[in-house]
């Protein structure tokens, strides 16, 4: 029953993965550029919902909602203050300028909330679930998030494939002079994936805080780095790619944190993740190049 | 209903587009025609808005189009079958045809035009579901003439339609092109190949690196030896 209650505990930390991770791949994919302040993005998420709900007593539920807006804000003026005067330029200057806007937002938060550890109260707040005679328990966060992963994922699945604002999504990905041709706003595409992408993340810091309840300006910083790990794993650009990682990558986090050694495991995921690259390096899902005829 | 007045183009330091000048009238097929690197494509890409110019005036039936955003233009009737094709290979190509169709409302009047776009081109509706990577360097071409009919254009610039198509698909793409302006449409077609270009064309600008060298109607300049020489292999 261990392994059980080890495996739905790296489910459920995959699941913040994942959803963290749809927003890197979705924004390399259309944007193609990483953006590496996407885990701070969390942490302020994180920040806001805690101030709604612990300082100013909102109802935990509507703070998550503020929190996803506000993080979508943040990520569009980002986006429209940072990056959109980069178009074009090397990618090596957009990463630069992406690792600028992460200290940035770090220090903001420190200087507003300083530098100790607030504790964040879970925002869900329901008994866990017992199976088995009481033998297997399961957090009502761990069932949330990964409820709420899956829904995120089917979302966009279906908002990528089945709108017009999804097909033109692709079109800039694929090509950008050739979208503008369609008649499509790139620039505005590429806003309107900052936004979906930091929208989840604020959604994923409230759940991070909810299952590790403690919040610093740093917070956002190692989930965000695991996060970019999942989405490389599953295939950067890929949405089944991100989620596929995510989980992946929790359930093997926590698996050798509980068998191997807490000390090790980021060692061991990098190492994966090494390795994966080696045999596969688009990923486990990957696209295909096409051959152009 | 096209009126490029003294257009400069750089890329960074290089002039590649000196001062050029050049009218498209309505219900026109207009060509350009030039060597590798003379400067097509970049006209095109200025007109559709694509690049910037350093200077001049594109007038687009009476309004000054120069500072307007390329995607803006699409609405206002103008269409561009870029060099190279440029379908989105991982998409399918009805999606690619209905992207064309993007900034369009009614799709009473989208599944028309897609209608008539399958009756001229019946293997894109054999391949409709297809993922467009996986077409031939033909039907492509024909992908790519779709979907900037499905925006419903009163203007298209072509850029090389038939480069890198076998002889028969050649002729196809030419008859086509041909059709298409039969229906109503002003065409402004860049080609190397200047016979067949010239043999469908009403007026031609011969273009030599930046500048426009020589201007005519096409029954004139086909048969003029200098441009027999230089450019039809004669
Ligand atoms: N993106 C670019 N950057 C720098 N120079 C370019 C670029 N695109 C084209 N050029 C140069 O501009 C000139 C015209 O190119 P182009 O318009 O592609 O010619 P054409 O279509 O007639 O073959 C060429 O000398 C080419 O090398
Ligand atoms: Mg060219």
């Amino acid at each position: 029953m261990a392994f059980f209650s080890y495996l739905i505990s790296g489910l459920s930390l995959g699941a913040i993965y994942a959803i963290i991770a749809l927003g890197y791949t979705m924004v390399y994919g259309i944007a193609k550029m990483l953006n590496f302040a996407h885990g701070d993005v969390i942490m302020v998420g994180g920040y806001i919902a805690f101030t709604c709900s612990i300082s100013l007593g909102v109802n935990p539920y509507i703070a998550t909602i503020i929190s996803a807006l506000g993080c979508m804000v943040l990520g569009v003026l980002v986006e429209r203050i940072a990056y959109r005067p980069l178009r074009g330029a090397q990618s090596l200057s957009v990463l630069i300028t992406a690792i600028g806007v992460s200290y940035f937002l770090q220090n903001v938060a420190l200087l507003i909330f300083g530098a100790n550890t607030k504790s964040f109260t879970s925002i869900i707040n329901m008994p866990p679930l017992k199976l088995f005679n009481g033998e297997l328990t399961i957090t009502a966060e761990a069932i949330v998030t990964i409820i709420v992963c899956l829904v995120v994922m089917a979302l966009l699945t279906l908002f990528v494939n089945k709108t017009r604002l999804g097909w033109a999504m692709m079109a800039v990905s694929e090509d950008k002079g050739a979208a503008t041709l369609m008649g499509i706003n790139s620039n505005a595409t590429i806003g309107l994936t900052f936004a979906i992408g930091s929208f989840l993340a604020g959604i994923a810091g409230v759940l991070l805080c909810s299952s590790y309840p403690t919040l610093t300006p740093t917070t956002g910083a190692m989930p965000g780095i695991k996060a970019f790990v999942a989405a490389v794993l599953g295939g950067i650009g890929s949405i089944p790619g991100a989620c596929i990682g995510g989980f992946l990558l929790g359930i093997l986090e926590n698996l050798s944190k509980a068998y191997i050694s807490s000390q090790l495991s980021d060692a061991i995921v990098f190492s994966v993740l090494i390795i994966v690259l080696l045999i596969r390096p688009t990923g486990l899902m990957g696209k295909k190049q096409i051959e152009k005829v | 209903m096209l009126e490029v007045k003294n257009l400069n183009v750089y890329y960074g330091m290089i002039h590649a587009i000196k001062d050029v000048s050049f009218s498209v009238k309505k219900g026109e097929i207009v060509s350009l025609i030039g060597a590798n690197g003379a400067g097509k494509t970049t006209i095109l890409q200025t007109v559709s808005g694509l690049i910037k110019p350093k200077s001049g005036e594109i007038i687009y039936n009476g309004e000054n189009i120069v500072k307007i955003s390329g995607h803006k233009l699409v609405s206002k009737g103008l269409a561009h079958v870029p060099e190279g094709r440029r379908i989105f290979a991982e998409l399918s190509v009805i999606q690619n045809l209905k992207l064309g169709a993007y900034t369009r409302r009614s799709n009473f009047e989208i599944d028309e035009t897609l209608k008539n776009i399958f009756n001229k081109f019946p293997r894109l509706a054999e391949r409709k579901n297809q993922l467009a990577g996986t077409l031939s360097g033909g039907e492509q071409q024909m992908l790519a003439m779709g979907r900037a009919l499905m925006s419903h254009p009163s203007l298209i610039l072509m850029d090389e339609p038939s480069m890198g198509l076998s002889p028969i698909y050649v002729n196809k793409i030419f008859e086509i092109i041909k059709e298409i302006n039969n229906d109503g449409t002003t065409i402004l077609l860049v080609e190397q190949n200047a016979k067949k270009a010239m043999s469908i064309a009403d007026k031609v600008y011969v273009l030599e690196t930046g500048n426009i060298v020589r201007s005519g109607n096409a029954s004139e300049l086909i048969n003029d030896e200098a441009i027999k020489k230089a450019y039809l292999g004669e």
